[in-house]
């Protein structure tokens, strides 16, 4: 990496693995659970925190110095609010199919944990290049497992990846389905997000045993 | 330690300046956009009764809408008439498309009476009625559009939603959920009964085109529950009209 430090490519590579904002820190796994049904949701989403982490961070670390500390939480939450508003409404304007499609994510992207974490923990106390790195980097952690997520469940829920039919027609009986193979519709409730978010927390663990706290 | 920004005086300003900056920046944003979504609004409403009357672009498994720049047209060429229904009282209105059916709804709660919309399109020969409904699902509205003819039988549907969960609730707008209404009686017997989204599984193919009943999307019984409610509490409101048609 010639562009970046060895300090500051850490700060894209750590949240990936190792400090990941959803399997380490366990951040954001309310939206985890919420629209890891499908594959296209999971990605829609990870692009759209990549954006707002990825400015929300920088404009919080310009305004570092000037933020009252009493009020930093409201500030932190103004900034992120007036983000996804301006991105909706500018959307609508000029995306109208795909505002429609991210409408549903709008009001989880200004809750998300993970946003306000990274404000509070990394934005305030560091510079706009380094905070525009750290909101990437985590925003990728957070992709990671989000499609992971979404991957496992569109596909053992319904069958089919990005709303392609992989696995065959399950009305038909095509494909794995003239087997004997069910679709299972419990993929698609909510607690087995969970269950896959902790497979993936232990499958992570038990490779790296640093990671296993006391 | 204290630091200058800690002080009252500073957190109170900034509080306001926040705001104001803030405040400023959205109106502009918002007022500035408006007509152009209000433009993507009304075209939105024009595919939508056109998808619902069989005018699409649809391939082998999606539901595509006529293109942005052709709805116009299509709609001006497909749409005969734009009817707005007051009690027994009918009129036309070029407009009428552009009723708000959440604020009808609204205003027939305060005792007004409701404006019904309803548009008359034909496509090869035939006459679709077409009405706009509205109601609620899991966590926000639903809505859509049904396409009848005059002994009201479904001849197309469109769903959409505000809110309703990814790959539950959402998939009310896949073809292969809208496509099992067309065919479907909303009467039975010479009474209303509407169309029951219904888990009982007696009917997976959808061969069964006379038992008011379509087949439910697994995992999403309450939207499924509020399409169902939503096509009995509107298109109910329409049958005095359709009796007149006879």
């Amino acid at each position: 990496m010639g562009l970046l430090s060895k300090k500051d490519a850490a700060l894209i590579t750590d949240p990936l693995a190792d400090n990941n904002p959803i399997t380490i820190q366990v951040l954001g796994i309310c939206s985890a659970l919420a629209i890891t049904a499908e594959l296209q949701a999971s990605i829609v989403m990870s692009v759209s925190v990549l954006f707002v982490l990825g400015i929300g961070n920088v404009v919080i670390s310009l305004l570092r110095n000037i933020i009252p500390s009493k009020i930093r939480i409201i500030v932190q939450l103004i900034v992120v609010a007036a983000l996804v508003i301006i991105v909706d409404q500018v959307l609508k304007a000029f995306a109208y199919e795909l505002s429609k499609t991210l409408s549903v994510f709008v009001g989880l992207i200004i809750t998300n944990c993970i946003i306000m974490g990274r404000f509070e923990a990394f934005a305030l106390g560091n510079g706009p290049w380094r905070s525009f790195l750290d909101g990437i980097g985590n925003a990728l952690g957070y992709a990671v497992i989000l499609i992971a997520v979404g991957f496992f469940r569109e596909l053992l829920g319904s069958g089919t990846l990005l709303g392609f039919k992989v696995l065959g027609d399950p009305i038909e009986k095509t494909g794995l389905y003239a087997l004997g193979y069910e679709n299972n519709g419990f993929m698609l409730l909510s607690p087995m997000a969970l269950i896959v978010v902790g497979i993936i927390i232990w499958v992570q663990r038990s490779r790296n045993k640093a990671l296993i706290e006391d | 330690m204290s630091k200058r920004t800690d002080s009252n005086g500073y957190t109170l300003l900034f509080a306001i300046g926040m705001v104001l900056v803030v405040g400023a920046l959205l109106a502009f944003t918002a007022s500035s956009l408006r007509p152009m979504i209000d433009a993507n609004k009304r075209i939105e409403k024009q595919q939508n009764i056109l998808y619902a009357m069989g005018v699409n672009d649809n391939d082998e498994s999606s539901a595509i809408f006529v293109s942005k720049d052709k709805v116009a047209d299509e709609f001006s060429k497909y749409i005969k008439k734009q009817l707005v229904i007051e009690r027994t009282n009918v009129s036309e209105d070029a407009n009428a498309y552009l009723i708000d059916v959440k604020k009808q709804q609204t205003a027939a709660k305060a005792g007004n009476v409701r404006k019904l919309p309803l548009f008359v399109g034909e496509k090869d020969g035939k006459t679709f009625y077409i009405a706009p409904i509205r109601g609620k699902g899991l966590w926000d509205a639903i809505w859509g559009y049904v396409a009848m003819d005059k002994n009201m039988v479904v001849q197309g549907a469109f769903f959409d939603h505000k809110g309703e969960t990814p790959g539950l609730g959402a998939n009310i707008k896949q073809r292969y959920f809208m496509d099992d209404f067309i065919g479907e009686n909303l009467m039975n017997n010479g009474s209303f009964k509407g169309i029951t989204v219904s888990k009982s599984n007696n009917d997976p193919k959808n061969e069964d085109k006379n038992d008011n009943e379509v087949d439910a999307i697994a995992g999403a019984t309450i939207t499924g529950d509020g399409v169902a409610a939503m096509i009995k509490s509107e298109l109910g409101l329409y049958v005095p009209y359709f009796k007149t048609l006879k």
